[in-house]
């Protein structure tokens, strides 16, 4: 609970300003805490007269933090293919291990993986666990989540990696909850602080309009969900070495409550948009569905895919698997041109890592223009024409 | 059929912003909602209890504001109401979330069923349906879109998947979270409004739900927030100058790399 010294407290109002939750109020020269009060302690350290303390009794260790050592992704199989995620959880991971000079393994579930635990080598990893079993055909949060829990609970890694993908971020909290450690979900950036091992966990909470860093301090291993597209993937390299074990899993940690009667594939979008190099992005500025022709043959003519703000997908001008954004799907395409778009934060934080953006928006005060390499003010009505003539002249 | 829902408050989002200069989120004009997944929890409860008859509890763990989603809920179809609130609760991650709602199910009596929305639009965590099934072992699925059946004390149902769907059957008592396509919520009636006016709400503070202090809230979380900021950009913000044309043109040689 938030303790506030009444006798040392000066009223200067400071903490009011840094309390980012409204938490505080200065009421007849002293402050008051309310109950919106999130405990984050950012007023402790901007008290200058040292009023307010955080009565958060030093915790017990949980564990011993140094044996646990190594980092671990679990890597994604479904319907007979690793799934992009993982790769890049392999990136990220292979970052994090070099750093803490420790090993990075991978847990493979599934049922008829094939050379998928050595292409987990190629990508990175110096161990692979898998299981190949006809009971993880298909995924069950119970058997899937049990493994899991199995593995690190005798590798002990200091950390675990899984994408934000639906069975990651279905499966992961109930290993997290059964191992007794934190876990924070849809993680955007990851670091170790050198001084402690500890990992910095930054991720978009409100929607995508603030960010936050988290720590797991007491209790291993330090568990995240990763979003996909966000971390980059090592360079393939087929003479890498590394181990491959089988795992044997205890014939009752193969039993799950739940049954899955049938995985049904949907028709995938015919352009998946998170595997174009060039995306073109259409928003509110198009006006209609008609519009919308113009972003087509722009993505035509420089050979990408369409995108699209929620504002379009809300006003049915285009479908929701082209939506861009937090709520959409991150991108990160070597050319990304937003067309009509203004650069709400949500829709930016789906596209912001793309290497070079192009911003055609008749504001010159809109937003995306703070994102973008190169930003054109003009109506995209008439921009949009020049630029498919002078790229189909370019292009022969 | 007896179902929980469990449902939280929420600031709505779109409004929650930060100011990149001080740090500070913008505090006017943000107003507190029912976390937009949970009416659909809600909804689906109440169909539930329309088709196969039960009741439906509303729990919320939060300040004692958070009252108003509860009687909203009435208002739209629930019969009871929990609110498990203490000061002991401010601060809790997932963790201490998940072990504070256990034990306040724990007190509310047997279920059948409970439901809880995909995620809470303030934290986007999406831990805490899976989290609590763990602390009452119970089976769950997550992000489930569409019910389908209900046999020989099993619910059938579809799952969302990130390429398509998985048909799921689940063993009562278990849990599901919901998202937002499986319903339409409706719009509160006249007599659920009147309900929900007169309606006591159950309160249970840390005692009552006979919770270890040292299990709740920030002391009892095992994850700790370091730092909040505004996202910042790295735009080199480029503006093209001149005619439309010259502007084009400029653009096109810029771009030569990519076509
Ligand atoms: C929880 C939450 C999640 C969200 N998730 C997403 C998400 O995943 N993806 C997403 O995109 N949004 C998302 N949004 C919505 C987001 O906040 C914005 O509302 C949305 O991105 C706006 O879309 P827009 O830029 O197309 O429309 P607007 O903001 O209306 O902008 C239209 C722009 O077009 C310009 N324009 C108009 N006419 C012309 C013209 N003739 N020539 C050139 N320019 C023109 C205008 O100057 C304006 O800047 C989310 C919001 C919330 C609250
Ligand atoms: N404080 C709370 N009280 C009741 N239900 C909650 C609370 N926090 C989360 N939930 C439930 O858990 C779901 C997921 O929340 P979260 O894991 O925070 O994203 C929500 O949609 C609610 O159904």
């Amino acid at each position: 609970m938030l303790k506030i010294d009444i006798e040392t407290c000066i009223g200067c109002g400071v903490c009011e300003e840094e309390c980012t939750f409204g938490a505080i109020e200065v009421i007849d020269g002293v402050a008051v805490v309310n109950e919106k009060c999130t405990l984050c302690g950012s007023c402790v350290d901007s008290c200058e007269v040292g009023a307010l303390s955080i009565d958060s009794k030093e915790k017990a260790v949980q564990v011993d933090l140094a044996e646990w050592s190594g980092i671990m992704i679990f890597a994604e199989y479904r319907h007979g293919k690793v799934v992009p995620v993982s790769f890049e959880l392999l990136g990220i991971g292979r970052e994090l291990a070099d750093q803490q000079k420790v090993t990075l393994s991978a847990v493979l579930l599934g049922s008829g993986l094939g050379g998928a635990a050595r292409d987990l080598v190629s990508y990175g990893a110096d161990i692979v666990y898998q299981v190949d079993d006809p009971a993880l055909e298909y995924f069950t949060d119970e058997i899937f989540g049990n493994i899991l829990e199995d593995v690190v609970r005798e590798q002990k890694p200091e950390v675990v990696l899984a994408g934000a993908t639906a069975i990651g971020r279905s499966f992961i909290p109930l290993v997290a909850t059964s191992l007794a450690t934190g876990l924070t979900a849809d993680c955007t950036q990851l670091a170790i602080r050198p001084d402690d091992g500890v990992l910095l966990q930054t991720r978009p909470a409100f929607g995508g309009n603030i960010m936050a860093t988290i720590e797991c301090p007491f209790t291993r291993p330090q568990m995240s969900t990763v979003r996909p597209r966000v971390m980059k993937a090592v360079q393939q390299d087929l003479n890498r070495k590394g181990e491959i074990i089988n795992y044997q899993p205890q014939p009752e940690r193969l039993q799950s409550k739940v049954k899955v009667l049938r995985s049904v594939l949907e028709e995938q979008d015919q352009v998946n948009i998170t595997e174009g190099e060039i995306i073109v992005s259409g928003g509110r500025g198009l006006d209609n569905e008609k519009g919308f022709e113009l972003i087509k043959q722009l993505a035509d003519a420089v050979g990408g895919a369409v995108g699209a703000s929620r504002a379009a997908v809300d006003s049915e001008w285009i479908a929701y698997p082209h939506q861009v954004g937090q709520t959409g799907k991150t991108v990160n395409p070597k050319l990304y041109i937003a067309c009509g778009i203004s650069g709400a934060i949500q829709h930016v934080v789906g596209m912001q890592s793309s290497e070079t953006i192009v911003a055609i928006n008749k504001d010159p005060h809109a937003s995306i223009f703070d994102v973008a390499t190169y930003g054109i003010v003009g109506d995209l009505f008439e921009v949009v024409p020049k630029l498919i003539e002078k790229i189909k002249e370019r292009r022969g | 059929m007896n179902i929980i829902v469990c449902i939280k408050q929420v600031p709505d989002a779109k409004d929650v912003r930060l100011d990149p200069k001080t740090n500070t989120m913008a505090r006017e004009g943000v107003e507190s909602i029912m976390n937009p997944f949970d009416r659909h929890a809600v909804e689906e409860a109440v169909r539930l209890k329309e088709q196969h008859g039960g009741t439906v509890t509303v729990l919320s763990m939060g300040p004692p504001q958070a009252e108003a989603i509860l009687r909203e809920a009435v208002s739209c179809g629930a019969d009871e109401a929990v609110l498990v609130s203490d000061r002991a609760f401010a601060g809790a991650d997932t963790w201490a979330t998940t072990y504070t709602l256990g034990k306040a199910i724990e007190k509310t009596g047997p279920f059948d069923l409970i439901l809880c929305g995909k995620q809470a639009i303030d934290g986007d965590t999406a831990q805490v349906g899976p989290g609590l099934a763990k602390r009452l072992n119970i089976p769950y699925v997550s992000c489930v879109r569409k019910i389908t059946g209900f046999e020989n004390g099993a619910i059938l149902l579809h799952r969302l998947m990130d390429d398509g769907y998985d048909e799921v059957e689940i063993p009562l008592p278990g849990l599901l979270t919901v998202v937002k396509e499986i319903n339409e919520p409706r719009v509160p009636s006249l007599k659920g409004k009147m309900k929900a006016k007169s309606l006591s709400i159950r309160i249970l503070n840390a005692e009552a739900i006979e919770a270890d202090p040292d299990s709740l809230g920030l002391p009892g979380s095992t994850t700790q927030v370091v730092k909040v900021f505004a996202p910042e950009f790295k735009g080199e913000r480029a503006m093209l100058e001149g005619t439309v044309d010259e502007q084009v043109e400029q653009l096109v040689n810029k771009l030569e790399p990519y076509l």
